[in-house]
């Protein structure tokens, strides 16, 4: 009896528990050992430990370039997609039905079309030949560079991330008391201030997960910078990539990807705690 | 001139309309209560005071002025709001406070105010909690010293007990209305529930699909209801239907096979009238000394009374008597039924107001 009791939790979660050991967990540990193993020219991976290729991505300020672009693009994305994310995600919430669902639509659509397709999109639009070039030349803008630019890079990667803001902060706009407001105007706040210092502190947790999903979708995202960056403009994982599969060399592409990893963690956990511990004590 | 005057306010949504042709005029420092069921338009009438519906006609005026189109938040009203709607991310201080600094008032008098108002409502020993940490109670102190911090010209409360349990909501109102009378401030109050229009309010607006049907004070609307709906939705009555014999201050009426006294009856004679006669004014008396027998079907004992339903000849009657210290009656007992000939009411608007 006490035996099934103790036992059940295990048969409940043993599936899901199989799946992530299998598909996650096991991967990971392959990859970190990898990422030890020296590489040769010659004789491929060899079965000798070294550290080398950490301290080659330590060091090597090729490296640093492209780990700093890496989250930097991240980061300002994460900034652009709270910008337009939120007010979109309020206005959103003061439509009424037929609108609401319609405009929710419109929004989720672009996450049923393949990040690929898209991608091929924006070079087309941002192209020397395409439509964003021409009309900045209508207004004498000149002859300006957008495609195979950090710009470019931006612009797909908070079209592909808006979604992951807006939802999250929708859903905490969503739990506000509507009467909350009311109370505020009634209490002589401007809008703005009623929106500043009532709504914008209650919707703070929405708008904290849905930078964490931005940011760490961002700083690993491949298609984009692989299609918008072209070849010289390089990202974390675009790197991985050619590591992989350009230079053969699969412990260097390991180590890139665990630091990757572990750096995300880490801007993560730190940002998480610093924005929740702010607004916590507040909002339980 | 009254202090804030509604002049034949109205509110459509598409073709329905919502408030009909209200005109209601409160003095200052008056606690008037809105009394409805759900769906009366109470609630509308309360937010086109405050500002957040849209008046389609007529005017409203505070103290002279024309609000009828101006913002909420130019109007400067103590709301409490039926869900409290307390700012969940501010302690019970901050709360207070948003409103003064609304205002620009300067810290140190604001710091004042805030413990003042806070004292009044027994919440100085909870000024730094979050409103999550509060009993509902509580968080109904925190809304009312909100909106009383400001020292609004007029305070509106919209259905302020309705999230509390019996016996806190029984405290509340008298506390509501202790600290309304220490203010002094203009209220205006919603309600759906007749015992708490009732007992704290100077004058009840009693309104029904989207009209007022009449306004007096709590004591003169119960004890002469205009219309049926009146004297059913405020207390319980017994409803009489029967023909008028005689009019005038020694009146008759036919019902079923009796005639009864009815004083000061203003009513044709041979037409339909409605009356309603209160249960407590009902006295119990030995079988054949009173206006008519009864045998008791049912009761229901309530602590501090007993309800009987008797059958009787003019049909069924509901009888409140205090619970002394007489036996109380069994079922099937047969007793004499008898009231004053000034207990009975003649109701209006029956036909239209069924």
């Amino acid at each position: 009896m006490t035996n099934t009791r103790f036992l059940r939790p295990w048969f409940l979660s043993g599936p899901a528990l199989l799946l992530f050991t299998a598909l996650l967990v096991a991967p990971l540990i392959l990859t970190g050992l990898l990422s030890f193993h020296v590489f040769d020219q010659v004789k491929g991976i060899t079965q000798s430990w070294t550290v080398d290729h950490y301290l080659a991505v330590m060091v090597d300020p090729y490296y640093h370039v492209i780990f700093w672009r890496t989250f930097w693009i991240s980061a300002l994305t994460a900034l652009i997609c709270i910008v337009i994310g939120v007010p979109e995600a309020y206005i959103l919430s003061r439509m009424s039905n037929p609108w609401r669902s319609l405009f929710l639509l419109v929004l989720l659509a672009p996450l049923l079309v393949s990040v690929v397709v898209r991608s091929f999109g924006w070079s087309m639009l941002l192209g020397p030949q395409g439509i964003v070039h021409a009309v900045l030349q209508i207004f004498g803008a000149g002859s300006i560079r957008i495609l195979y630019t950090e710009s470019a890079i931006m612009i797909a990667m908070v079209h592909v991330m808006l979604p992951f803001m807006v939802i999250p902060v929708w859903t905490s706009l969503q739990k506000l008391d509507p009467q909350v407001q009311d109370a505020a105007l009634s209490l002589n706040a401007t809008p703005f201030t009623t929106m500043r210092r009532i709504i914008f502190p209650q919707i703070m947790p929405g708008i904290l997960s849905g930078s964490l999903i931005v940011f760490g979708l961002s700083a690993s995202s491949f298609v984009i910078p692989g299609l918008l960056g072209g070849r010289r403009l390089k990202m974390v994982a675009t790197i991985v990539y050619d590591e992989y599969m350009h230079e053969l060399n699969w412990p260097l592409g390991a180590a890139i990807a665990l630091i990757l990893l572990i750096a995300n963690l880490l801007i993560m956990v730190t940002y998480n705690r610093v924005v929740e511990g702010r607004y916590k004590k507040a909002l339980g | 001139m009254s202090f804030l005057s509604l002049v034949n306010v109205s509110k459509q949504y598409g073709a329905t309309t919502a408030v009909a042709d209200v005109s209601l005029y409160i003095e200052k420092g008056e606690f008037v209560t809105l009394l409805g069921p759900s769906g009366c338009g109470k609630t509308t009438t309360l937010q086109m005071i405050a500002g957040f519906a849209e008046v389609s006609s007529g005017r409203i005026l505070l103290d002279g002025h024309d609000i009828t189109h101006s913002k909420p938040n130019t109007r400067g009203l103590g709301i409490v709001f039926q869900s409290y709607a307390l700012f969940p991310h501010m302690t019970v201080r901050d709360n207070v406070s948003f409103g003064l600094e609304m205002r620009r008032m300067p810290r140190a008098e604001r710091l004042e105010r805030i413990h003042a108002t806070l004292d009044l409502v027994h919440l100085t020993a909870l000024a730094d909690r979050y409103p999550r940490e509060l009993s509902g109670g509580q968080r109904q102190r925190v809304a009312l010293a909100r909106a009383l911090v400001i020292e609004p010209p007029v305070l509106l409360l919209d259905e302020p007990l309705s999230n509390l349990d019996a016996k806190l909501r029984e405290e509340m109102q008298f506390e509501l209305r202790n600290i309304q009378r220490k203010v002094g401030t203009t209220t205006v109050m919603v309600t759906h529930d007749q015992a708490e229009a009732l007992s704290i309010s100077d004058r009840v607006v009693v309104m029904q699909a989207g009209r007022v049907t009449q306004v007096d004070a709590p004591y003169t609307l119960y004890d002469q209801p205009q219309t049926r709906f009146i004297s059913t939705f405020v207390g319980k009555a017994n409803l009489l239907t029967g023909q008028t014999i005689t009019s005038g201050v020694n009146g008759r009426v036919q019902i079923g096979s009796m005639q009864l006294a009815v004083h000061d009856l203003r009513s044709d004679p041979g037409s339909e009238v409605l009356l309603s006669v209160r249960p407590e004014k009902i006295t119990l008396l030995a079988p054949d000394q009173g206006l008519l027998n009864g045998v008791v079907t049912a009761r229901f004992f309530l602590g501090a009374q007993w309800i009987y339903y008797f059958r009787t000849a003019i049909g069924e009657l509901i009888v409140v008597s205090q619970n002394s210290d007489l036996q109380p009656l069994q079922e099937q007992d047969e007793l004499g039924l008898s009231w004053s000939s000034n207990s009975l009411r003649l109701l209006t608007g029956a036909a239209t107001l069924a």
